[in-house]
């Protein structure tokens, strides 16, 4: 579970202060805080775990590595459903 | 989609196997200290794939299997009380405490919910003032920013309601106390990659050099596998004991600064009980005095509990690398991923979950049967 999942920016929105976005895994949008990891923009790649983006990484490391997870069975996580706030 | 990318190639498996062969002279321990990894070299049978002088053998890298049957009994104690909605990862529904889990806690009509992000409890707690709601706050190093985020913004926000039972583990102390058990075997680490983008590397520097013993950062594909394996056994035999970081393109030696400062605004470094192993001076975090009002253990007066741990389970000598998984007598037999006995098989990534899932035991069966 300590494992991290890149996704990719969609969007980002300031709330109450905290600079969060929209993250797409897969077929699944998480929000997501992007406060640590200020250089990420919109199209960029991050490595999220559990709604916290740790860094930046490139496209073709994020497809490997989200490939790898799903075969190792990883992506359960991205299942727990979550409502978006007001 | 396959990907079929130099990652992927078997080429340059069969080249990083190649190089490790030529490598070795003679036996080395090495120890993976992340439960992806293990899940991934027990998958992709890495550990079959290097030569028989390299053995791999895993450590304590899966926070679920380590959480403390103490703390999981206290979870169960505040999780039972009609006035709480108890919010957790998936993981810990089933791992089973002294009188079962949160799922049959939830049967008998505790608010247990699974949450994706830590910050979404703030969320509940809001929309549910007369409650009170408590996250349990596991994880290694790298969940440690989620939590401390969690905390940090219900302090700033006001969200009074909203606590968190904090049980985080380290790694650079649980691979300090492996290394000075007298019955170690572990001759060089693999490191935990996704930690350490968090940590950065720092901490396992003086690690690597007053036990010395080579430590590799290392992703979790099987090439990354491949490659921090051949990292370690080329230190070993040059009798080098360095940090190097097998996986560069993701991480650096200093890690993400801001979000260890998040970290240290919110948590202190404490003793903690790890499950299997026992207390390891250090080797977690636990919520510093200015956060009180959201610590759980201090807002609920949970009784020390008696707990009882199986006498055949050998999950403490697996998690040190003094066994492994089919060494036990009850493995896939009493103990199984319904039906856990131990730390290392009470999680999908603990040891003896990732050897079963993957049938490690059956093949066993069948070469004992053919004996």
């Amino acid at each position: 579970m300590c494992l991290a999942i890149p996704g990719k920016v969609l969007e980002t929105y300031d709330r109450k202060g905290l600079r969060m976005s929209k993250v797409q895994f897969g077929g699944v949008v998480r929000e997501t805080c992007l406060e640590y990891v200020p250089e990420a923009k919109v199209g960029d790649h991050v490595l999220v775990h559990v709604g916290f983006a740790l860094s930046t990484i490139d496209a073709e490391e994020a497809a490997r590595t989200y490939a790898l997870l799903d075969e190792i069975g990883q992506l359960a996580e991205l299942q727990i459903p979550q409502e978006p706030e007001e | 989609m396959k990907f079929l990318d130099e990652y992927r190639d078997g080429r340059v498996g069969q080249g990083l196997l190649r190089e490790i062969r030529r490598a070795v002279t003679r036996p080395w321990v090495l120890m993976e200290v992340c439960g992806g990894q293990t899940h991934s070299i027990v998958k992709y049978g890495v550990d079959r794939l290097i030569p028989a002088e390299v053995e791999l053998v895993h450590g304590p890298g899966c926070p679920v299997c380590v959480t403390s049957l103490e703390m999981i009994d206290k979870a169960h104690a505040i999780a039972s009380r009609p006035d709480v909605i108890f919010c957790s990862f998936g993981d810990m529904l089933r791992v089973p405490g002294s009188r079962g889990d949160l799922l049959k806690l939830r049967s008998h009509g505790a608010d247990v919910r699974v949450v994706y992000a830590p910050l979404d409890c703030l969320r509940i707690a809001r929309d549910n003032p007369e409650k009170k709601v408590v996250f349990f706050g596991i994880g290694f190093e790298t969940t440690a920013p989620a939590n401390a985020l969690a905390v940090q913004r219900a302090k700033l926000e006001g969200v009074a309601n909203f606590s968190m039972l904090v049980s985080h583990v380290l790694v650079p102390p649980a691979i300090t106390a492996i290394l000075q058990s007298p019955e170690n075997r572990v001759q060089a680490y693999l490191g935990p990659g996704h930690v350490c983008t968090i940590m950065g590397y720092t901490e396992y520097e003086p690690i690597a050099a007053a036990y010395r013993v080579p430590i590799v950062i290392t992703g979790f594909e099987p090439v990354d596998l491949l490659q921090g394996i051949l990292m370690a056994v080329r230190q070993l035999e040059a009798g080098r004991h360095e940090v190097e970081n097998q996986y560069s393109r993701v991480l650096s030696r200093h890690g993400n600064r801001a979000a260890q400062a998040l970290i240290f605004e919110v948590f202190e470094i404490a003793d903690r009980k790890w499950r299997g192993v026992g207390t390891i001076p250090k080797s977690g975090y636990r919520l510093r005095y200015e956060y009180r009002d959201h610590d759980a253990e201090r807002l609920f007066e949970v009784e020390d509990i008696e707990t009882r741990e199986s006498a055949v389970c050998i999950s403490g000598q697996i998690l040190k690398g003094v066994r492994k998984p089919p060494d036990c007598p009850a493995f896939a037999r009493e103990c199984t991923p319904e039906r856990p006995l131990g730390a290392t098989m009470v999680s999908a990534e603990g040891a003896c979950a990732a050897y079963y899932s993957y049938g490690r035991h059956l093949e066993d069966a069948t070469a004992a049967a053919k004996g």
